[in-house]
């Protein structure tokens, strides 16, 4: 099993303990997680990401084969085609991009422009709903959820491309879903991490009623607890609870693993 | 087939914060997620859901502001459940302070029909003097008041009247006999801003509960209080509940068997009416086993 939604480093709007990779490797070890998709957080907060980049895959180059080094790329930034290309002649598994800290629109035009060279490359891009619950947002974080809109409009860019959506609820998951074409919506996946479990069974409906293919497992690992997304496979009804996890896998997203 | 065993071990564990839909709450599908919260309860191993019902939840009125009707029939319909399955489910019941006299006589009418607790939503801020003769009345009966909380209100929230760590102190310092458990730590809001307001007052205890399941959160709550003031709870997403159960065992600095049994239960034995929790030994508060035998 891989948690396709772990970072490395710290979040600049609380205390984080241990966001590092050999405390990573620690809790994949206890929770029985083989590997992991590891973006470099406070990356997500930078103008820039090539110098958390860089820290990334030096961090993670001692932990080959347990976690894979997923940078961020920001396709406004001049030469970011290069940079994408350098990355995944590192071993990239997946790219990551955060257009609402960058101040993107749904429609920006760069962003279908990176999920596309992600997607002829046989990469997914992976997308950040949000990194805190938006009751406990510090003042400074001023960007909103990802919203529906900019999920739709990279679906849509092109027959390639795959999209990792982590840390969304159930509203934004059906919203997309159900707005794309069947073709569409086989290029996109979700994570679990922010998915409730009972009493409303939140997990269980759209493991229902969009199938469990599209869904990942991840936890969101540092920001958030490594023990969620077990602990709501298991909880689920017992006709979606056998095997363990009933879930898509991440290793299948990209293309070019195959 | 043999039951599987629970997935949070086979001690007691009390949730001090759970909530039950009704026929008349606005929801056709009330019933479902009644069935899976005692699904999961079993599965975890929940010995005994304490828990309450605002209203109608909206349908009526404000479900944090809820109407004097709502409020009775919302405590009727938890208490009917609580009938239904006397070994698994206790009641809070559940006032709106504006209406003084109502909130009094629907704590003694439910205390005499078995209720175990009060539970103050958001219908008035914490430190409010109309909340003193609700906490007098708890006290009478031995009540624990489990208040709704936004960790650190900066403003205000539609829909509630909300109140804070630093709002329950001030109440708290009022009652000091009183025991108050603050909800949901992981409901919303900078929880560190309540850890420091309440780590010196000790008749306020920290309910675990909420979707929140911020790494460092349960550190930090230890710290602040020790494991003697601790409450497990799930609220409305218990798989969240679980998670924290078992990352606590991981929290630093480490919780024994015996603080873990403290989160469990027994700081809810200590602090809910003697003997009034199934399955739950009764416990005096200074820990040992009270002459009043669990029911």
């Amino acid at each position: 099993m891989i948690d396709a939604n772990t970072f490395i480093g710290a979040y600049p709007f609380r205390h984080v303990p241990h966001p590092d990779p050999d405390v990573l490797v620690r809790v994949l070890d206890r929770e029985g997680i083989d590997s992991a998709w590891v973006g470099h957080l406070p990356s997500a907060f930078h103008r820039d990401p090539g110098a958390g980049n860089e820290v990334l895959f030096a961090a993670l180059s001692a932990h080959a084969g347990r976690l894979a080094a997923v940078p961020a790329i920001r396709p406004d930034w001049p030469r970011w085609e290069r940079a994408l290309s350098e990355v995944l002649d590192r071993g990239a598994v997946a790219v990551r991009a955060y257009p609402q800290q960058w101040g993107f629109g749904s429609h920006h035009p760069a962003m279908s422009e990176l999920v596309l060279a992600c997607g002829e490359s046989g990469v997914p891009l992976v997308l950040t709903t949000r990194f805190e619950d938006l009751r406990q947002r510090h003042w400074m974080d001023s960007a909103s959820d990802l919203p529906a809109a900019t999920i739709r409009a990279l679906a849509r860019a092109g027959p390639r491309v795959r999209l990792l959506v982590t840390a969304a609820g159930r509203a934004l998951i059906e919203e997309v879903h159900w707005g794309l074409t069947p073709d569409e919506r086989a290029r996109v996946w979700w994570d679990i991490s922010w998915i409730w479990g009972p009493p409303e069974d939140e997990l269980a409906h759209v493991l229902r009623t969009i199938g469990h293919a599209r869904f990942v497992f991840g936890s969101g690992w540092p920001l958030r607890l490594a023990q969620t997304p077990r602990a709501n496979l298991e909880l689920l009804p017992d006709e979606l609870r056998s095997p363990l996890a009933p879930l898509g896998d991440a290793a299948q997203i990209p293309a070019r693993s195959a | 087939m043999p039951e599987p065993a629970p997935l949070a071990g086979t001690e007691p564990l009390v949730d001090v914060h759970a909530h039950f839909l009704h026929a008349r709450g606005g929801r056709r599908d009330w019933e479902t997620p009644n069935r899976a919260r005692m699904r999961a309860g079993a599965r975890i191993g929940i010995t005994v859901h304490i828990a309450s019902i605002l209203g109608t939840w909206g349908h009526t009125s404000p479900t944090y502001f809820p109407s004097p009707a709502d409020v009775t029939l919302g405590n009727d319909e938890m208490l009917a459940i609580q009938d239904r399955d006397p070994e698994r489910v206790r009641t809070y019941a559940t006032v709106n302070p504006n209406d003084t006299a109502h909130a009094l006589e629907e704590i003694a009418r439910c205390g005499e029909r078995g209720a175990v607790g009060v539970k103050l939503a958001a219908s008035r801020r914490a430190d409010d003097p109309l909340l003193d003769p609700i906490a007098a009345a708890a006290e009478r009966r031995h009540f624990p008041i489990l208040h709704h909380i936004w960790q650190h209100r900066t403003r205000d929230w539609p829909g509630q009247e909300i109140s804070d760590g630093a709002d329950l102190v001030r109440l708290a310092l009022r009652h000091p006999r009183v025991s108050f458990i603050l909800a949901h730590i992981g409901g919303g809001g900078d929880y560190r801003h309540t850890f420091a307001a309440v780590a010196d007052i000790p008749n306020v205890y920290l309910d675990l509960s909420g979707s929140g399941v911020d790494r460092g959160m349960l550190d930090d709550a230890v710290r602040a209080v020790g494991a003697r003031r601790l409450l497990w709870g799930s609220d409305i997403t218990m798989e969240t509940g679980l998670a924290k159960l078992r990352a606590l065992e991981f929290a630093e600095p480490r919780l024994n068997a015996d603080a873990m049994r403290d989160v469990r239960w027994r700081n809810a034995a200590r602090i809910f009416p003697p003997g009034t929790l199934p399955g739950i030994p009764a416990l005096e508060r200074d820990g040992k086993v009270a002459a009043v035998s669990a029911r």
